[in-house]
């Protein structure tokens, strides 16, 4: 499986993501630097966290305009798994790939912390190998991380499954304590926290690697 | 002169000319670099400002090897928040800038630390260390001839921070904040993605980064170090703004920005490099031969000089004399306390030891993917591509300092020390920041001499090499000097990372090293009885290196489950801290080794001592291993139920449960800010 690691201006976390993807779970994996459109031979795509464009506007506004986005956008209506960690979700939502908006966090100030998520959709290429509810340990680091959606797009969200992981404490005000979402048909999905930074024991401080499944969820949908 | 005491030589230090980094073998063809710098006065009038240019520019430095950033430390001091909402204000701000700066970039803020002291009211001490990682073989090794291209790359220059270094050495009276210069680090983020695709690529014969004086000291000081010349013209620079004069130009300390020497057969792809950023790159002059500088405007010459004599100033020896403060330092307190368990209260939410957790989850300390150990703890470790793992922290003690200059620094560079060999490194080089007053004064000059050779003594005594440093002087206002402020940075490398683990019920807690009653500077005598004086905690280096010694074998041996330095607020402090990181109590006995009276067992700031936690299986080869290197040692107590309680023989002088210790330690930074 070959999974494209779009690199935008400002992206910090690209590198990260391709030493998990190859080094750890041995996908083939490759940099696609945002003016460019994607290589045809993709079978997936992530967009690293990072501040495209320094935050400028808004996080993510400005990068969302950028031109590999129309290839994102053409790859994720033909199924193409693509996955949005940090100032990716940002983008993908700033681009309408997924609906919401990303705010500042209640307490007003970056945080960077360890927290646990709650899986609550385990039917995308980046889940399936959770179950319903199982918690997950993993680090947030974030300024603008408050997902934020109406009353109704939350209901409408909900009766889709479109809600994949919640919070289990209170972290930063999010909407019904959502840390990341997918589209309809659940092959987009966005996270605000770093999975890349909690799938090796070793950079791990909970000792529960479970974070892992979702790459390893990633490779089990290239071999199936 | 007086800096060359420091040793700066050691097996693995190399030494590159025109590096404003020093530069570690950290084995397998990988090299360390590391610098520290301050940004004292633009911190103190512009904090948000100042902080973050100052993280801008040592990450810089790190660049200028060719090495990319991995690290960050900051060491903040500010006047006493508890009564100053000044102190307060430039607090918060300061860590703003350095959060918002770091995060950006994707480098990591992987510790510090920070301290409040009435001497820094109205001013501000920002100091910055930051590491790189990179392989030898691309370490930038600085050339030039005749006919290569000097270029400026990255930001635009501006009128912002013209004058900036002149500035950061008056004596802070005027509030000028447009010296302070104006971070981006957006742009800093693209040069160095930039610069590491150019060295890539081998496109940079010599590089350096545009710092204190700007153009004008960054031409010169790189003519100067590769023994060129540089004919540059100002028309060429791209600026900011219209109008600039010349001197503006060369002077002017807008940030982000590199200077960089390139051939013409490879000027085609660092432009193209550039253009792929969208970040300047203009040719502004070349390398000539001789040593001459010259700048001209189109045609015009405007200076001709030669490099060296910009580029050296002399360092004046200076008069020094013993000040008079020293003999009017208060006394010793009068007697015991009647209340231990509230001093222990009150010195656990203090401003200088409770939980820095409101500072560093402002940071992003996990990007980059390398940190294995975490700030909070003694020294943090970052795992590296070698395979290997790098202990680094940094300390200052300038209570200590304060009242003994040389012990103090010597004590602080010892801490450090201590702090990484917790994790199991060992020491392999340091770096100083001497922060004083003004050097004319020879009452301070005396304690900046006192303090340097502190701090001399202990790394030849160690064989610990001085790998790079920075000095700061002038650092004052008009109510008076700060108190003498030598900070050390030590780096260490361990061939595989100790994780503490928390402390469990029937473990046991041992104390390494002899306490002793070396009240002056503590906490204890300046937070609780409000002295300055006192005789302050005296380093043995022969007692250091051998309890340090003792401290890795056992964590080699994997004998022990955690190790913590015993330092600010004294066994009493550290001793509560594991149990508050373990949510356990522990029963802890005041029979320590080195016969200190009560008070002293409980606060004294003493060096050279550890606390260990042994669980049952281990504790006989743990005490043995002690007993066979002859280090002093002594058995605590053991860790179990739900308090604090220390006894002077039969006699229980404090109780404290460990989950109202934990809320009033974890909260009370953040609530002073806030309040």
């Amino acid at each position: 499986m070959r999974v494209g690691v779009v690199v935008f201006p400002g992206s910090n976390c690209d590198r990260d993501m391709y030493h998990v993807l190859t080094d750890v779970f041995d996908l083939d994996a490759t940099y696609c630097w945002h003016e460019h459109g994607l290589p045809k031979d993709v079978d997936a795509i992530v967009l690293p966290g990072g501040f495209s464009y320094g935050d400028r506007l808004r996080a993510g506004a400005i990068a969302a305009h950028s031109p590999v986005i129309a290839d994102v956008k053409r790859m994720a209506e033909a199924s193409v798994p693509v996955l949005g960690v940090c100032n990716g979700f940002q983008i993908l939502v700033e681009a309408g790939l997924l609906p919401g908006a990303l705010l500042k966090n209640d307490s007003l100030s970056f945080m960077c912390e360890w927290t646990e998520l709650l899986v609550q959709n385990n039917k995308t290429p980046f889940t399936s190998k959770f179950s319903k509810n199982q918690r997950i340990p993993i680090p947030i680091a974030n300024g603008e991380g408050r997902y934020y959606a109406d009353e109704d797009t939350l209901r409408e969200m909900e009766r889709n499954g479109q809600i994949v992981f919640k919070y289990g404490d209170r972290v930063n005000g999010s909407s019904g304590m959502i840390a990341g979402v997918c589209n309809p048909e659940g092959n987009v999905v966005g996270m605000m926290p770093h999975p890349e930074r909690a799938a090796e024991p070793e950079i791990n401080p909970t000792g529960r690697g479970t974070t892992s499944l979702m790459f390893e969820s990633l490779r089990a949908g290239a071999a199936s | 002169m007086h800096l060359k005491k420091l040793p700066m030589e050691g097996p693995l230090v190399i030494y590159e000319k025109g590096y404003d980094s020093g530069v570690l073998d950290a084995g397998g063809g990988y090299v360390v670099t590391a610098h520290i710098e301050s940004h004292n006065h633009p911190s103190a009038v512009e904090p948000y400002g100042g902080a973050a240019t100052g993280v801008g520019g040592v990450i810089r430095d790190i660049l200028s090897a060719g090495t990319r950033p991995i690290a960050i430390l900051d060491g903040l001091r500010f006047g006493d928040i508890t009564k100053d909402k000044h102190a307060r204000w430039l607090f918060k701000s300061a860590v703003s800038g350095i959060a918002d700066y770091g995060n950006c970039l994707g480098v990591p803020t992987v510790g510090g630390e920070v301290e409040f002291d009435a001497c820094y009211q109205n001013y501000a001490l920002v100091d910055v260390a930051a590491v790189g990682f990179g392989k030898k073989s691309d370490l930038i090794r600085n050339h030039a001839q005749k006919g290569d291209l000097v270029v400026l790359l990255g930001g635009m220059t501006g009128r912002d921070g013209v004058g900036g270094s002149q500035f950061a050495s008056d004596l802070l009276e005027s509030q000028d904040r447009s010296a302070v210069q104006i971070p981006d680090p957006f742009i800093e983020k693209l040069i160095i993605e930039a610069v590491i695709e150019a060295r890539r690529q081998k496109l940079i014969h010599a590089m350096k980064d545009l710092g204190g004086g700007g153009l004008s000291c960054a031409i010169s000081e790189t003519a100067d170090a590769l023994g060129v010349g540089i004919e540059m013209d100002v028309k060429k620079v791209h600026t900011r703004e219209s109008g600039m004069s010349p001197e503006e130009i060369m002077t002017s300390e807008s940030q982000e920005r590199m200077l960089i020497i390139t051939g013409s057969a490879e000027i085609k792809r660092l432009q193209d490099i550039c253009a792929k950023f969208r970040i300047s790159c203009s040719v502004i002059g070349s390398v000539t031969s001789g040593g001459q500088m010259r700048i001209k405007q189109g045609q015009e010459t405007l200076a001709d000089l030669p490099a060296s004599v910009v580029a050296n100033a002399s360092l004046l020896d200076l008069a020094s004399k013993r000040p008079s403060y020293l003999d009017e330092l208060d006394a010793e307190p009068p007697g015991p306390i009647p209340d231990h368990t509230r001093t222990l209260e009150l010195l656990v939410a203090s401003p200088n030891i409770s939980s820095r957790a409101w500072v560093y989850g402002r940071y992003d300390h996990e990007v980059g993917i390398r940190t294995v150990v975490r700030p909070g703890l003694d020294a943090s470790v970052l795992r590296l591509d070698n395979g290997r793992y790098l202990a680094v922290t940094i300390d200052a003690s300038p209570k200590h300092c304060y009242v003994d200059p040389r012990h103090g620094a010597a004590g602080c560079f010892e801490e450090a020390c201590r702090n990484v060999a917790c994790t199991g490194a060992r020491p392999a080089g340091m770096l100083d920041h001497l922060q004083f007053g003004s050097p004319e004064d020879p009452e301070i000059f005396w304690t900046f001499l006192e303090s340097l050779g502190g701090l001399a003594e202990y790394s030849r005594d160690m064989g610990i090499p001085c790998i790079g440093g920075k000095v700061s002087l002038y650092n004052e206002t008009p109510a008076g000097p700060i108190k003498p402020t030598p900070m050390v940075a030590v780096l260490g490398l361990a061939d595989r990372p100790f994780v503490a683990q928390k402390a469990a019920d029937g473990d046991s807690l041992i104390i390494l090293g002899d306490t002793k009653d070396e009240m002056g500077g503590s906490e204890y005598y300046e937070y609780v009885h409000g002295i300055v004086g006192g005789a302050c905690p005296v380093v043995d280096s022969a007692v250091s290196r051998k309890n340090m010694d003792a401290v890795l074998d056992l964590i080699e041996g994997r004998l022990v489950k955690s190790v913590h330095d015993c330092s600010k607020g004294g066994l009493a402090v550290a001793a509560t801290e594991l149990c508050m990181t373990s949510e356990i109590g522990c029963d802890v006995g005041l029979d320590v080794p080195g016969g200190a009276p009560l008070d002293a067992a409980l606060f004294s700031e003493s060096h050279s001592r550890y606390l260990l936690v042994a669980d049952a299986k281990s504790l006989d080869s743990v005490t043995s291993l002690l007993g066979k290197r002859g280090v002093p040692f002594g058995m605590l107590g053991k860790f179990g139920g739900s308090r604090m309680r220390f006894a002077d023989g039969k006699k229980t002088v404090i109780d404290l449960s460990v989950d109202k210790a934990q809320r009033a330690w974890s909260s009370s930074l953040g609530d002073l800010v806030h309040g």
